[in-house]
């Protein structure tokens, strides 16, 4: 019987590989994460201005971005932006480029989420007891909007994880395009290797993903207020 | 643009789209039985069951759908479990959207004070009753706005379905860039195609969500 499968793992360098291809998942969400935060930041700010024709742009994107599924938006910049403008972006690039602008448009609206949720008279009061305008929001209003924010926002990093293995279909070599290779290249001396390597990749995602979900939620909780 | 080829093959793309939206439907209906279940298992935290519900849902919350459905796809059948790409489709999106669902109908639960059940309890009814008519109506209107946000998740998610050869949208749409290099009108009418399925459901969850009148005793 096939029981001796998950053996292709140990063969060669297959799961060395495998981690390698982990790592390329990993650093690309977290090379989006970063310019999504900081992006969000900005956005959030932005947001939060009563300017009508303002709002009007960053609900529209906002929207787009948000009904659009991500792979959608993957074949939009891989594909659409090689044919329309004639560029050629890799698909590490254009990964990075989708995830930037998606999780720009989430970040955002959490940030804006957070700052409308503190009460006007946390402004007020610090003005009442003479603070500037600086100093109500470096020790106010930042403290309390990162407290709700930090939470949602690594939720998001999961999430951002999560949404890297659509990459594989744009052709990035990563943890699931290392995974076929190997089945490929096993198919006739392991015959069964989908069901292992598919298996692993699986688990691979959960230790990756489940710390990090772990702690936004225990930051919940110890931030409830 | 080429406005015949895309009148040439709306019709493909009508077709993907009902293809979408009934595993979506389908999709969506299983992951709601599935997620009230289990997360009336975990608020009456029935032993053992609990636990098992509880690992159900880390492992489908923390891995992305594609890996489960190439896991239903492709390993599967080496075990001799084979299921078409449709029955994948809907197995995968189930898994995917009972723990979400799972999770936003418990914060509803949770969000029912301890109180409101002591007292349909003490006024005499079953705990059938106690369920159907204090605690469920008022988790529901709480777990609405999360409920919501799922529903589309799920649809966006159905996406990632032409990767086990399943022709819904983005695989007509991957089908027509290979074989007439018309990447424009391919993309445009996805994009389009999108937006008909998502923006009015998106549109009627904010408006029911605005409309919504929470239980809010006590507070």
């Amino acid at each position: 019987m096939q029981d001796l499968g998950i053996s292709v793992l140990f063969q060669g360098k297959n799961f060395i590989r495998l981690l390698g291809g982990l790592w390329i998942t990993v650093r690309i969400s977290l090379i989006s994460v970063i310019i999504s935060i900081l992006l969000g930041i900005v956005l959030g700010m932005i947001m939060t201005m009563k300017n009508p024709v303002i709002s009007a742009i960053t609900k529209i994107y906002l929207e787009f971005v948000r009904i659009m599924p991500q792979l959608v938006l993957l074949f939009l910049v891989y594909f659409g932006v090689t044919k329309a403008f004639g560029i050629h972006l890799s698909g590490e690039l254009s990964a990075i480029i989708v995830f930037s602008i998606w999780g720009t448009a989430e970040m955002g609206d959490l940030v804006r989420g957070a700052l409308v949720s503190i009460p006007k008279h946390q402004y007020e009061s610090g003005k009442a007891i003479g603070l500037t305008n600086i100093q109500i929001f470096r020790y106010i209003i930042i403290p309390q909007t990162v407290r709700r924010l930090l939470p949602l926002a690594i939720n998001l990093v999961t999430r951002m994880i999560k949404t890297t293995s659509l990459i594989a279909l744009i052709g990035v070599v990563e943890v699931v395009k290392v995974g076929q290779q190997i089945i490929d290249a096993s198919r006739l001396s392991v015959p069964s290797a989908a069901l292992w390597i598919y298996g692993v990749i699986f688990f691979l995602y959960f230790i990756v993903c489940y710390p990090i979900s772990l702690l936004a939620t225990k930051l919940e909780k110890v931030w409830k207020d | 643009m080429d406005l015949d080829f895309i009148q040439k093959y709306t019709p493909m793309y009508i077709e993907a789209g009902v293809i979408t939206l009934r595993i979506a439907f389908i999709g969506i209906l299983g992951s709601i039985i599935i997620g009230l279940l289990c997360s009336l298992i975990r608020y009456y935290k029935i032993p053992i069951i609990q636990r098992l519900v509880g690992i159900y849902i880390e492992l489908s919350r923390n891995t992305p759908l594609l890996i489960q459905l190439f896991f239903l796809y492709f390993g599967l059948p080496k075990v001799g479990i084979v299921l078409s790409s449709e029955a994948c489709a809907i197995v995968g999106l189930i898994f995917l959207g009972g723990s979400y669902m799972s999770e936003a109908f418990r914060s509803g639960l949770e969000a029912v004070h301890n109180s409101q059940i002591e007292m349909g309890l003490s006024l005499g009814l079953t705990r059938y009753q106690v369920i159907r008519y204090v605690l469920l109506p008022q988790a529901i209107s709480v777990s609405i706005p999360a409920f919501a946000a799922n529903v589309i998740f799920l649809i966006k998610e159905t996406s990632v379905f032409s990767a086990v050869a399943l022709a819904d949208l983005m695989f007509v749409a991957k089908d027509l860039i290979g074989l007439y290099y018309k990447t424009n009108e391919a993309l445009l009418m996805l994009v389009i195609a999108y937006l008909i399925i998502l923006l009015p459901i998106s549109i009627l969850f904010s408006l029911l969500e605005r409309k919504l009148r929470y239980a809010g005793f006590g507070n």
